[in-house]
């Protein structure tokens, strides 16, 4: 792993995340690797034990996709969303929701290109900065999975620094 | 491992800690305190804004349970509170943990696609690339 593969995460405001990430890749494959089911499948599985049977995705706007996610143990989280805008190989905006007591937020993808590698940026935008932070407390599939309870003793098991 | 530790009243929680490090100056205020405890006085001095105007910051700090005072009745020095911050980049380290893996995986795709892409430039001009 070099520095330039490292994960950028940043808030810059209080209703945003945004993720940036170089990849080894000319953008036409990544774009390919984001927005193919059978790529997909194969690494949007968030932590180890999780794999993920449904995928599918209507590219185009208007189109809808929805993913299920499901553990050895039998537990099951599914996502779905909406496409705005589709724009191979650099910009795709779509919604994203968990369920219906969670917010719908509103991706924009962008895939820039130089000497062969690509960076990637994806901005999750939230309905509230509450919603925002409620996500991020539940760490994406990870704790999604996980209701509220469970978090709060997680909580409680961190080590104070 | 020191459960007792946690008191989850004694901060205003993740939603304000977040708040407070959404505005720049108290994310610089933050900075400085990290370097050791400073009255409002010390704090003000780098900052373009008048004294009024971090001592609001500062409250803002305080009920977020980032920043503390000192016992000396004189200076009243700020101090930083660590353990809100913790909490707070812990959970953006979960977030990232979680992207980390899926981009690693990526990685690993594109790899594939990349060698099936020269498998299929191959047969054309097998020698004169590559």
């Amino acid at each position: 792993m070099t520095n330039a593969a490292a994960l950028q995460i940043a808030t810059p405001s209080d209703v945003e995340v945004v993720m940036t990430r170089v990849f080894d890749a000319p953008r036409r494959l990544v774009w390919q690797a984001w927005t193919s089911p059978e790529h997909v499948s194969q690494w949007m599985l968030g932590p180890e034990g999780w794999s993920m049977p449904v995928c599918e995705i209507d590219l185009r706007p208007g189109g809808s996709w929805h993913f299920v996610w499901r553990k050895a143990n039998g537990a099951e989280m599914e996502m779905r969303g909406t496409y705005r805008e589709v724009a191979p190989p650099e910009r795709l905006v779509s919604t994203e929701k968990w369920g219906p007591e969670w917010p719908e937020t509103v991706n924009t993808l962008t895939l820039a290109e130089l000497d062969g590698r690509t960076t990637l940026t994806q901005t999750i935008l939230y309905p509230s900065k509450q919603a925002r932070d409620a996500a991020l407390k539940t760490g994406m599939a990870d704790g999604a999975a996980t209701s509220m309870d469970r978090l709060e003793k997680r909580l409680h098991t961190l080590t104070p620094r | 491992m020191q459960p007792s530790g946690y008191e989850p009243e004694a901060g205003g929680g993740l939603d304000a800690t977040f708040a407070a490090l959404a505005d720049p100056t108290r994310r610089a205020i933050l900075a400085r305190l990290a370097a050791g405890e400073a009255s409002v006085l010390e704090l003000a001095e780098p900052f373009d804004v008048t004294q009024p105007a971090i001592s609001k910051h500062l409250k803002v700090l305080e009920r977020a349970g980032l920043v503390s005072r000192g016992r000396d009745a004189q200076r009243r020095p700020r101090r930083l509170e660590a353990q809100p911050l913790a909490e707070a980049s812990q959970w953006l380290e979960d977030y990232r943990r979680h992207w980390e893996a899926n981009f690693r995986r990526l990685d690993a795709v594109l790899e594939t696609m990349k060698s099936a892409d020269k498998k299929r430039a191959r047969p054309k001009r097998q020698g004169a690339r590559r």
